[in-house]
């Protein structure tokens, strides 16, 4: 089974204290930024702090992301000096708009593998996209590289592009989010959903959490350790699909047995796509 | 001779004499406090008691020496009692917690006798047995009739419980309450009853209202604080001690507040309801009581405006004294009744002694409070704590200063794991067959000490400056100067 990213946990890469730990909330995968939550003061020293932690904190075996600065800033080629020496499992790229961004970034993450004597595609990446552009964009920039092991959606920076803002129901984002996610089916690498930034408000956390799953997300960034059981709760399979799941495949079995060819489970007929599907909901089971 | 005698003098009515004073000075004058004698007060002002410098004042000014001062225990609003000390106003210290600039102050030797640190049940058991005799005690009391009932859940700064001054009122020689809440109407209920009561004082303000207790129930958002929260509620789950009728005390420290947020939810999953719930009393408590449940809360220590309104309003919350409370010596003490207690540390050791008194520097600055008289009486006793705070390892090979001893704590739940003491072989067992993973604690203080560092020895010298006292009276510890 693919990686599971259900939760990807950003931690501002200038806050020692909660990189030092970050793990002992078990996210998916640890996102280090030193982007949007880190001042310009602090660009230097955050992205020293993310080398050395990420060098010499055992982070128990979970993905290990680092958000660099664009490479359209002043800070975004030494990042990468840095990071990629640091060898986290991925670079994820911000405002992704084309897949020459893409191209660009990894042509610089394959130069510094070979100087730094790290084999050549360790690095995997990700990109965000965050404008109108970057969504019409989204099938090419996902198939841009084989360095990357996803695609995700910026919300903030898109809804002010494309002239609206947030709201609960999420209707503004529905057209990205589709277009992202299909973009990323199509290319056969996971697609994740923006962040929900009140923090307060489990109850519309949790809301959006399962419309992205219902879109088929694999997952959701997240800014807080405290959404991690909800979005871990809503990925997890409910007992019933379970049971479901396992009579689907022991009608298979069966079926394989008797050597029959069309196969019936309570009146429906079971094709491959179900047989599919209840395999990942068994995975799924196990896993949590 | 008749065995009955008839005696028919002095039978007319009764000349009432007024307890209530104007003036502290005169009070303190008509007191003949004396040289070496012991003065006591209360810390349920906590940060914003003004008793404890009105008085001190004046008797500085009268020039009396080589007092006791025996407070409940001591907080900020003491910093400034270094000043006492020089003046030679104050010769001994008996108190559960000591901080700030007076904790600092007794550390580095300002002091010559040491300070006697001593838990809540520990400093009633004193008072009860004897082993210390209170001369005077000065009590700020929020409201307070002419004849000297006292109570603290009405008035202007309402604190809610007077659990610990309610001992010092019973035992002390004299007793003055200084109250801004002075009535003729009966204060009743009472916490602190008239027959108890020498004097009365008014004055302008006893306290900081703000200072004496937050207005809003803390609620805890830290995730780290949550996460441990999560995992005692877990450990609590599986050894099965949510069951009808049982009981439960938590701390106010953050961990510990959540996890009677996750009781909650348990006791309405398994449909019990809990007998009672003790110590410090919070907003979380009483909500917890008003759903219906916890049957009964014992409130020694009300923590925020919500335990103050419900003490007053609810029939089945109750206020109990520190005797009654954690007194070894009290056959009906209440900590003997607990099956759990969540408590906090600031430092705890391969081998469960707890520290709650002194810093990684070695300086006073925390309080003994209730935590090894819940410890010893609970039946199952749960340490919360992050492995680390800031660069600081919180699990130790060995703690600086022992307050509760390990042989009295079952369970330590750190953010990086669960460590069982391996003297409870039956709480191994259980959770052996369960879904919380345990960890051995020295493997804990390994994780600590490779993210902290070993830190560098504290420079003491040989002079005692702290004796720490057990509960039932004997010396568990010694705190010396630092450097």
């Amino acid at each position: 089974m693919s990686k599971l990213r259900r939760t990807m946990l950003y931690v501002p890469g200038s806050k020692p204290s909660m990189i030092k730990d970050i793990y002992i909330y078990k996210p998916d995968s640890i996102m280090f930024d030193l982007e949007d939550s880190v001042s310009l003061k602090e660009k230097d020293s955050a992205r020293f702090l993310v080398s050395e932690a990420l060098q010499n904190i055992d982070y128990r075996g979970i993905e290990t992301v680092v958000r660099i600065n664009g490479l359209d800033t002043e800070f975004g080629i030494e990042d990468l000096r840095m990071m990629v020496k640091a060898k986290p499992d991925v670079i994820r790229l911000p405002k992704t708009e084309t897949a020459k961004d893409v191209k660009e970034v990894e042509e610089i993450i394959e130069n510094l593998e070979k100087e730094y004597g790290i084999e050549v595609g360790k690095t995997k990446m990700m990109a965000a996209i965050e404008s109108a552009t970057g969504v019409m964009n989204a099938l090419e920039i996902a198939k841009s590289s084989d360095r990357l092991i996803g695609i995700a959606i910026g919300a903030e920076d898109y809804v002010t592009n494309i002239k609206t803002k947030r709201t609960p129901e999420g209707t503004e984002l529905l057209f990205a989010r589709c277009q992202l996610l299909n973009a990323a089916r199509s290319a056969g690498i996971a697609a994740l959903d923006t962040v929900y930034s009140d923090v307060e408000n489990m109850e519309g956390f949790r809301k959006e959490v399962e419309h992205i799953k219902t879109l088929g997300f694999d997952g959701k960034s997240i800014i807080n350790p405290r959404q991690i059981e909800i979005v871990h709760d809503v990925f997890t399979p409910t007992v019933e699909e379970y049971e479901d799941a396992l009579q689907v495949i022991a009608a298979i079995k069966r079926a394989e047995q008797l050597g029959s060819g069309v196969i019936s489970l309570n009146g429906k007929m079971i094709d491959k796509p179900i047989v599919e599907r209840a395999r990942r909901v068994i995975e799924l089971s196990k896993i949590n | 001779m008749d065995k009955y005698k008839i005696d028919f003098k002095d039978k007319g009515k009764i000349v009432r004499k007024t307890k209530v004073r104007k003036d502290l000075e005169k009070v303190i004058d008509e007191l003949e406090i004396k040289d070496s004698m012991t003065v006591s007060f209360h810390h349920h002002f906590r940060n914003g008691d003004l008793i404890g410098s009105m008085v001190m004042d004046i008797l500085d000014r009268k020039n009396i020496k080589n007092l006791t001062i025996f407070p409940s225990s001591l907080s900020s609003a003491h910093d400034d009692f270094g000043k006492y000390i020089k003046s030679g106003l104050i010769g001994k210290i008996c108190t559960s917690g000591l901080r700030g600039k007076l904790g600092q102050d007794i550390s580095s030797g300002l002091l010559e006798e040491p300070v006697v640190i001593r838990s809540h049940g520990g400093r009633a058991r004193a008072i009860v047995q004897g082993d210390e005799k209170i001369d005077v005690t000065f009590l700020g009391a929020p409201h307070c009739d002419v004849q000297g009932n006292a109570n603290g859940f009405e008035g202007n700064s309402p604190c809610g419980s007077l659990g610990y001054a309610k001992v010092d009122a019973k035992y002390a020689d004299k007793v003055v309450i200084l109250t801004d809440d002075l009535t003729d109407e009966l204060a009743m209920p009472y916490s602190i009853p008239a027959y108890d009561v020498d004097f009365v004082v008014e004055v302008d303000s006893i306290g900081i209202k703000e200072k004496i207790m937050s207005g809003a129930t803390r609620s805890v958002t830290n995730p780290k604080e949550l996460l441990i929260a999560k995992k005692t509620a877990q450990v609590i789950e599986e050894l099965n001690i949510v069951q009808d009728n049982f009981s439960f005390q938590t701390g106010s420290g953050g961990s510990s507040l959540a996890v009677s947020q996750f009781l909650r939810e348990s006791m309405i999953k398994k449909d019990v309801k809990a007998d009672f719930a003790l110590g410090g009393i919070t907003g979380h408590m009483v909500n917890l009581h008003e759903e219906g449940l916890v049957k009964k809360l014992l409130d020694v220590q009300s923590f925020d405006l919500s335990a103050v309104s419900s003490l007053k309003n609810n029939k089945n919350h109750f206020e109990i004294d520190a005797s009654f409370y954690a007194d070894i010596s009290n056959s009906g003490n209440a900590v003997n009744r607990l099956d759990v207690v969540i408590l906090s540390a600031l430092e705890i050791d391969t081998k469960f002694n707890v520290n709650v008194i002194t810093g990684s520097d070695g300086v006073f600055r925390g309080a003994s409070g209730g935590h090894s008289d819940t410890a010893a009486g609970s039946k199952v006793c749960i340490v919360v704590a992050p492995l680390v705070r800031g660069r600081i390892a919180t699990v130790k090979e060995k703690v600086l200063n022992i307050v509760t001893p390990g042989s009295t704590i079952d369970v330590l739940v750190t953010d990086h794991g669960v460590a069982v003491n391996p003297n409870r072989k039956d709480i191994i067992d259980k959770l052996k067959e369960s879904k919380v993973k345990t960890i051995d604690i020295n493997d804990l203080r390994e994780m600590a000490e490779k993210i902290t560092g070993k830190p560098e020895k504290i420079n003491y010298t040989n002079k005692v400056v702290g004796l720490i006292e057990y509960r039932d009276g004997t010396i568990i510890d010694k705190v010396y100067q630092v450097k």
